[in-house]
């Protein structure tokens, strides 16, 4: 289907220009089972001989493993469930209309949303929360986890309702109003995670490249991460207002002009 | 032959809201768009004929200036609709200031401004052959473009929006600064392969421009006797020309050939990135035009791909 080919190529679009590799689905990562530990720094520690601090350390290290997995695949059904969704009413409209002129428009706007959210939260997992372990116990992480938790099982529930054609009205009322305290407080605990691994990041090199190399290229993984959180100033109320307008829209029937591209 | 000649009333409305924004009366039926643009343009002097679309539709394709109003499909009362396509710039600004910038930029790491790399680096020269070579060839690349643009090139669309022009400054200056810092940085590490690898980039970056040149020559004789419609370009005596035979836009290959060869001759990454976007630009204006070719001209030679000879 031709709409499936523009799909991949404009989710490389949206993405705020940081992750390697477009994809409709995010190919799921590589999580080492709990106990053979994930961290580049458990395995260095391997040899040290179980002295029972060192039993402790390894005990946390595997529950934190056993978290990160649990996360990981609780969040690669989510988005099977949610691309399934984009799926299905594709091929409705392809079923209703008889053509794939004007699909991309009718679904642009969940699929820019949803792409965003994915892209944010495969950073703020693998390269900061993951690779950076010191901040790995900071309340901004639980902070974040807390409200993704909360907004993707409202999301889920509110798609898989609304595929079996039978919406409980609270479902609905909670996807379209819990964002309006989920949201701030989510782009605040990313952003203060961000801060918090800054100085481990501009210790460490992490992610970096200097000069003189034989590519004569450099990147600053700091810097990066400093225009980063610039940019949440313009995406998060370019979002935020998408989110209030479609609000206003579903549950008070709003009827706006669509604005022409 | 009768001697009544029946005017046209001509009424021009706001694509969006629908207002009538003018009513012109007794039009000659062989009027064309443009005449119908020039007198709009009396009414509402701030919209001058090159940021009006005029459309037979509200959403419709803008009509073009050669469009003349007794051959359109509308009846002796034709409504059409305007919109203001915001204000424009000629071609030639267009590319005396997006060629201009990276040229003078370069300079600016070249001589390395104090601002550049740090008060300890200021005004002082790279050990490196190559690296002036680079500086060579790349205001050499700019200056035959400027060059070309003044006394080659002939335009069909006479402009370009202006919210495009400072879009696409941002990108060709940005980056013409972003590979200029690496080539022209005091750690600079020259190619690995040395001598050799310069030479040959060298060799390719001449014939490539030499290529890209010579095409440009073409096409321009084209349109020698200034007419705006299109003709098939053939190969000519000159050699670099024969790549006609293959390809339907021989400049964008000869282009890209140049920044693999600069690319090469600096081996710079951020060099390499910008090669392989202007790659994925052209291959998509190649194709464009490609196809306009074919669906134009029915004894389109069935040889040629749009920029890469059997492949792309």
């Amino acid at each position: 289907m031709r709409g499936v080919g523009s799909l991949s190529a404009l989710s490389g679009d949206c993405q705020r220009g940081f992750s390697p590799a477009p994809a409709c689905a995010p190919p799921p990562p590589r999580v080492s089972p709990p106990g053979l530990g994930q961290t580049m720094a458990s395995s260095e520690e391997d040899g040290a001989g179980g002295g029972s601090l060192e039993e402790k350390e390894k005990g946390r290290k595997r529950r934190l493993g056993a978290l990160a997995t649990a996360w990981l695949i609780g969040y690669n059904i989510a988005m099977t469930a949610g691309w399934l969704v984009l799926a299905i009413a594709m091929a409705r409209f392809y079923m209703q209309k008889g053509t794939y002129k004007g699909l991309y428009k009718t679904i642009q706007k969940t699929l820019k949303f949803f792409q965003t959210f994915a892209v944010s939260r495969i950073f703020m997992v693998w390269f900061i929360t993951h690779s950076i372990k010191q901040i790995q116990n900071e309340e901004s992480v639980i902070l974040y986890l807390v409200v993704w938790t909360v907004t993707e099982i409202t999301r889920y529930s509110f798609y898989t309702f609304n595929l079996l054609n039978h919406l409980p009205y609270f479902i609905k009322w909670a996807r379209y109003n819990f964002f309006i305290i989920l949201y701030p407080v989510g782009v605040a605990g990313e952003l203060l995670t961000i801060y918090a691994a800054l100085p481990y990041v501009k210790k460490t090199g992490i992610f970096s490249l200097r000069l003189p190399n034989k590519y004569n290229v450099s990147f600053d993984y700091y810097y990066f991460l400093i225009i980063v959180m610039a940019s949440y100033i313009p995406l998060f109320p370019q979002l935020y207002f998408h989110m209030l307008w479609q609000r206003r829209k579903v549950l008070h029937g709003e009827v706006t002009v669509e604005k022409d591209d | 032959m009768g001697s009544r000649v029946t005017f046209f009333e001509v009424e021009i409305l706001d694509w969006k809201t629908k207002q009538q924004l003018c009513f012109l009366d007794k039009v000659e039926p062989h009027a064309t768009i443009s005449d119908i643009r020039l007198m709009f343009h009396k009414s509402y002097p701030q919209w001058y004929p090159a940021r009006q679309s005029i459309r037979l539709d509200p959403k419709g394709k803008s009509l073009r200036d050669e469009e003349i109003l007794q051959h359109l499909p509308v009846g002796t009362t034709a409504t059409l609709y305007f919109k203001d396509l915001g204000p424009q710039i000629g071609w030639t600004m267009v590319f005396l200031t997006e060629y201009a910038g990276p040229l003078f930029i370069y300079f600016l790491f070249y001589f390395r401004m104090p601002f550049v790399y740090g008060l300890d680096d200021k005004l002082t020269s790279s050990p490196h052959p190559v690296v002036n070579l680079a500086c060579i060839c790349h205001s050499f690349h700019y200056i035959k473009r400027l060059i070309e643009t003044i006394f080659v090139h002939r335009f069909s669309h006479g402009t370009m929006p202006l919210r495009s022009i400072i879009k696409n400054c941002f990108y060709y200056w940005g980056f013409a600064a972003w590979l200029a810092y690496y080539i022209n940085h005091p750690l600079y590490t020259p190619p690995s392969y040395g001598q050799k690898q310069i030479n040959i980039a060298v060799i390719m970056f001449l014939i490539c421009e030499a290529g890209n040149f010579s095409i440009h020559v073409a096409l321009s004789d084209l349109r020698r006797d200034g007419s705006k419609i299109r003709k098939i370009p053939y190969p000519t005596k000159n050699p670099f020309t024969w790549l006609f035979f293959f390809v339907s836009c021989p400049n964008y290959t000869y282009e890209v050939g140049a920044w693999i060869s600069f690319t090469i001759m600096t081996q710079c990454v951020p060099v390499g990135l910008f090669t392989f976007l202007c790659f994925i630009q052209m291959t998509v204006w190649a194709k464009d035009k490609h196809y306009t070719y074919v669906r134009e001209f029915k004894d389109y030679p069935s040889l040629r791909m749009p920029i890469i000879p059997f492949l792309l």
